[in-house]
């Protein structure tokens, strides 16, 4: 790194992958806030959003938007099969019992997906033109405007969701307590199917905006940002929705600074090390509280 | 009191089992009946079962959830491939600096680590075998990215004896006062610590000694395998262990075994086509864990105590 004019690019590189990992991230915190489940094939959700982003835009000639908006629908369908057949059965299981479950429906995803398109990588067509804007010898590419501007309006959405609708609110009640919440009225299983669904709806967003930026997709694209997507929820504090969107961008931008100071092989320790270090230190996170557990 | 020898019938019975196994599988490979193919499987079942058994005292024995255990593996393999192919030291030695130097590691990230519960602590192994993975593959001395060559030092009789001495040593662990106390750890942490035991010593410890089998195994690995590289032991070969352990149920020493049997012979015979084991495997996980989320054996484990007179139950 010269000078301050390439920190500040790096930044901005920064801030569109790390607001990809924001969205997965959403997805991960939203979940484990409901179900207290790590759902593990939330990565791999992500690369079924990116097939079908790459299918949309390749096959049915779909622009951008119309594109990220199918692959949103399907992946939400998806979230939802997922979560009625292999992790509603286990809703009163032990928490090992579902957590292996979930690695099983992320091996399953991937290597399935594999065996349906084959695993050779595929080429992400070019949906963006080439326009970069030179703003003080900082580059912004037109498609990372985008990316960036997509994602803060999907974060927004969810926000208001979140806050102001009906299904909003009973998520809150539920991951708040859910036999009180059941108690009160609460279709806990609807609220959890559509916690479900907009999570995978959000990552399967995410997926297509990474096939845009890496390029290439393959069946195994979703295990590395899935994991580093949950180390944003962690850094956040799991279950907190601001909390995710934070953590992904500080991550984005940790992992372009240190590839920056010429040390890429290092990124993905780096992330595991952020992990491990917030997990020791403040387990619950940058936005968490700390409670203690009740015998 | 009455005195327990160690040599009592249902031990000689087990030993005289061993042998016998040992001796007809020797057998068949030095008169060459068996294909070299058959010998491979036989000794990653070595590996496997070793793995296995030491992650299911960690997961299954302690109750702690570690994903990471291809990590300490990873150490184990290099340490002894270095052994090996830089100092010419003997197997034995090899193999030993693996377990140790692994155990280390595990004893290192076990002690802050453990502090953590459940689903976070799993999160935390994970990421440390990735660390680990990643430290191995920018280290030039380890051959880096590429790998390292080793060459085969290791031959069945050494990989059987090296198993059995460990399944020894856990399942004698397992059954003393420390085993005794893991256990507790594991049926309700509070409740253990109330009554008085260190549970952050027995964690550690438990987690120290997995990661030393963990070393030993990845040591009988590079040394059979010609050529190791980081990737090996990515977070899938983790899960494949894990597999193993659930498969045959999470506290049974015999279910490990039995799960690293089977998913090892699987995973060979459908070796040609890799994603469809990887499928398979899934689903496996999946319904195990839907229908039978206990394992094949539970908690329970298969013995010779059936043979016995009633009155020497318990004695062994």
């Amino acid at each position: 790194m010269h000078s301050i004019t390439e920190l500040l690019q790096q930044l901005v590189y920064g801030l569109s992958l790390g607001s990809i990992y924001a969205l997965i991230a959403l997805g991960y915190t939203m979940v484990y806030g409901i179900v207290k489940l790590i759902n593990f094939a939330h990565g791999d959700v992500m690369m079924v959003g990116a097939y079908m982003g790459w299918i949309a835009i390749t096959v049915f000639h779909f622009p951008f938007f119309p594109a990220i908006l199918f692959a949103m629908i399907v992946a939400a369908i998806a979230g939802i099969i997922i979560e009625r057949t292999a992790y509603k059965p286990l809703r009163n299981a032990t928490r090992i019992a579902a957590l292996i479950t979930a690695i099983g429906v992320s091996l399953f995803l991937e290597y399935g997906g594999m065996l349906v398109v084959g695993a050779q990588m595929r080429t992400y067509p070019n949906v963006f033109p080439e326009t970069m804007y030179n703003i003080g010898g900082i580059i912004f590419k037109f498609g990372d405007i985008v990316m960036l501007v997509t994602a803060l309006v999907l974060m927004l959405l969810l926000h208001f969701t979140v806050q102001y609708t009906k299904i909003g609110k009973a998520m809150r009640a539920s991951s708040f307590d859910m036999e009180a919440a059941l108690l009160m009225g609460v279709n806990v299983n609807t609220t959890i199917s559509a916690t479900f669904a907009i999570g995978s709806a959000l990552a399967a967003a995410a997926g297509v905006l990474y096939g845009i930026y890496f390029n290439s997709i393959d069946p195994l694209m979703g295990i590395t940002p899935g994991l580093k997507a949950f180390v944003a929820a962690v850094l956040g504090g799991i279950g907190i929705i601001p909390g995710a969107m934070v953590g992904g961008l500080v991550l984005g931008i940790t992992e372009s600074l240190v590839s920056g100071f010429g040390a890429s092989t290092w990124r993905d320790a780096v992330a595991f090390l952020i992990l491990i270090l917030v997990l020791i230190i403040k387990p619950s996170g940058l936005f968490g509280k700390n409670l203690r557990e009740k015998v | 009191m009455k005195r327990v020898s160690i040599l009592n019938r249902k031990n000689a019975l087990t030993l005289f089992l061993v042998i016998v196994m040992y001796a007809v599988i020797q057998g068949l490979i030095v008169t060459d009946i068996l294909p070299p193919l058959y010998t491979s499987t036989l000794i990653q079942v070595c590996v496997y079962v070793i793995l296995a058994a030491s992650l299911n005292l960690i997961n299954g024995i302690t109750g702690q959830f570690s994903i990471g255990h291809a990590g300490f593996m990873a150490i184990g393999a290099y340490l002894a491939g270095i052994v090996s192919v830089k100092f010419h030291g003997p197997l034995f030695l090899s193999l030993l600096v693996g377990g140790i130097v692994a155990a280390v590691a595990g004893f290192i990230v076990g002690l802050p680590t453990l502090r953590l519960r459940g689903d976070y602590l799993a999160i935390a192994t994970l990421g440390l075998g990735q660390i680990v993975m990643i430290i191995f593959q920018n280290i030039d001395y380890f051959g880096g990215a590429a790998g390292m060559q080793v060459g085969r030092h290791i031959n069945w009789s050494w990989a059987f004896w090296v198993t059995i001495i460990s399944l020894v040593v856990i399942h004698n662990f397992v059954n003393s006062t420390h085993g005794r106390a893991c256990i507790s750890v594991r049926e309700n942490e509070i409740a253990a610590e109330a009554m008085g035991v260190n549970t952050t010593k027995y964690k550690v410890l438990a987690f120290t000694l997995g990661a030393f089998f963990a070393g030993v195994a990845g040591g009988i690995y590079s040394n059979y395998m010609y050529f190791i590289q980081p990737t090996t032991f990515n977070f899938l070969t983790s899960f494949n262990i894990l597999v193993m352990v659930v498969l045959g149920g999470l506290g049974s020493m015999t279910g490990s075994i039995l799960g690293a049997l089977i998913m090892t012979v699987l995973n060979v015979a459908l070796s040609g086509i890799p994603s469809l084991r990887m499928v398979i495997t899934a689903l496996l996980l999946i319904i195990m864990m839907l229908f039978r989320p206990s394992g094949l054996m539970g908690t329970k484990e298969f013995n010779l105590n059936f043979l016995e007179k009633k009155g020497e139950r318990n004695v062994a």
